[in-house]
């Protein structure tokens, strides 16, 4: 039996665990969002703090994903169920292109487009929501990509502590020494992860400016 | 803006010195002022604090030492964000927002003042007339335009909000001979309209000559002279001079204007 003959015998449940590993990115890369571009932007106002938020998220990634997992089973709440840790594992990796694309955007915006726009009057507020972070969408789309791709694959390890998602194919395709069954979560991961980045390619080159 | 106790002066810097830290002086204790309605060129080589001058007036610079009253009030008394917007501001083209339309650049400033959306489309429409713009204009972005007509806008954006005073960075720097000649002449003609008080920097003497009601020179981070334009091409002081020669070939061969 080859893997496509597999899949398509297995269909619902490659549906499911695809769902299943979509969700898993889709959420997390959603909260590193919410969490990263305020991070970028705080650090761009406040120096001082530049260097103890970049250090940490590069701290985080340097962390091997199983072992980050293990980390975070006993806190509470979170620890509870594993899909939850998977996604704040997820989250955690997500963020720092989040936070570097953030800042380096903002901070790569012509100064004197920031100035004209100072001299003119406009407030802080002013300035970031209408003039920088429009001016620096493009690269902070560029860091969502690189997140969102680097998430399809780590989520497959999530698998290991039962989060689910095409990482089951694999690990029990491992277990069975079965490569039909391994490539069977292997090809619609690499597929997801193509998908996200010509998508959000594309979105990246629509949002640049000029 | 008549609430000024104050004589004639619009802008009035008292022993103003600005330094950055820990390096030299950009501006040595600088008297000057700026009389209502006139347009003061400042003059001088890269470097002399020009630009800094021109900064300190909008607070985008605080003086390190001195003071500085625009409309009789000191510009630490002032709201900046107020103060600023009664101040136009026009440098060279990169400050034109790249990612809005003209429209939405030159109508920035009623905008952030909520002015309602009709009357600040009717204003745009007003002043693309004025600096000499089509108005199907409106609609393109920046990129799309000449560097002409980006300056033009640059100079209606300034006069969004009618403000009494207008700041002028080497407004005309990079443009062609041709296209800055028309654009000085359109300056004047303007000028006499709407009486601004006017402050612009330059290093070209023929631009500062034709344009300035009086040329203040600058050497070095400090004030040499501040002169009219007839005093500056005759006189004898050594810096002035020295300026006057550099340009002179050029000068001569048609510049020197009717000083009437």
């Amino acid at each position: 039996m080859n893997v496509w003959q597999f899949m398509l015998q297995n269909h619902a449940e490659v549906a499911e665990l695809t769902l299943e590993h979509l969700w898993l990115v889709g959420v997390s890369t959603l909260l590193a969002v919410l969490v990263g571009i305020p991070l970028g932007i705080l650090i761009t106002r406040w120096p001082a703090l530049n260097k103890p938020i970049l250090g940490s998220a590069n701290i985080i990634q340097t962390i091997p994903s199983l072992a980050l997992f293990g980390f975070l089973l006993p806190a509470p709440w979170i620890g509870e169920r594993a899909d939850r840790l998977a996604i704040l594992a997820l989250t955690l990796y997500a963020l720092l292109p989040l936070i570097r694309n953030t800042y380096t955007g903002i901070k790569g915006v012509d100064p004197a487009v920031v100035e004209a726009g100072r001299g003119m009057g406009m407030t802080d507020r002013q300035l970031l929501f209408q003039v920088e972070l429009p001016l620096a969408l493009g690269v902070i789309i560029a860091g969502v990509r690189v997140a969102a791709v680097i998430s399809v694959g780590l989520a497959t390890i999530a698998a290991a502590i039962g989060a689910g998602g095409l990482g089951e194919y694999i690990f029990r395709g491992l277990a069975m020494v079965n490569n039909q069954v391994i490539l069977a979560g292997a090809i619609p991961a690499a597929l997801l992860a193509i998908l996200a980045d010509i998508s959000l390619g594309w979105l990246e080159k629509r949002l640049s400016p000029g | 803006m008549n609430t000024s106790p104050h004589h004639g002066a619009a802008i009035e810097f008292r022993n103003v010195s600005f330094h950055v830290d820990g390096s030299r002086e950009l501006l040595q204790a600088l008297n000057l002022e700026v009389r209502r309605g006139e347009t003061l060129v400042l003059l001088g080589r890269s470097g002399s604090g020009k630009t800094t001058t021109l900064k300190l007036i909008n607070h985008l610079v605080a003086p390190t030492s001195g003071q500085l009253f625009v409309d009789g009030k000191s510009t630490d008394e002032w709201d900046v964000i107020r103060l600023r917007r009664m101040i136009g501001y026009v440098i060279q083209e990169v400050g034109l927002f790249p990612h809005f339309t003209v429209a939405r650049n030159i109508g920035l400033v009623p905008q952030i003042e909520e002015w309602p959306a009709d009357r600040i489309r009717q204003r745009v429409q007003e002043l693309l007339q004025l600096v000499g713009l089509d108005g199907q204009l409106a609609s393109r972005y920046p990129r799309q335009l000449s560097g002409g007509q980006r300056q033009r806008v640059g100079v209606a954006r300034a006069l969004a909000a009618d403000p009494p005073i207008l700041l002028m960075d080497e407004p005309f720097g990079a443009l062609d001979p041709i296209t800055r000649a028309e654009l000085q002449r359109e300056f004047l003609t303007l000028q006499k309209r709407l009486q601004k008080t006017v402050v612009f920097v330059t290093h070209d003497l023929r631009e500062a000559l034709l344009l300035g009601t009086r040329i203040a020179l600058m050497e070095a981070g400090r004030l040499v002279t501040v002169l009219t334009p007839e005093e500056f091409f005759h006189s004898t002081e050594p810096l002035v001079a020295a300026y006057v020669d550099a340009f002179g070939t050029e000068l001569n061969g048609g510049g020197k204007r009717g000083l009437s």
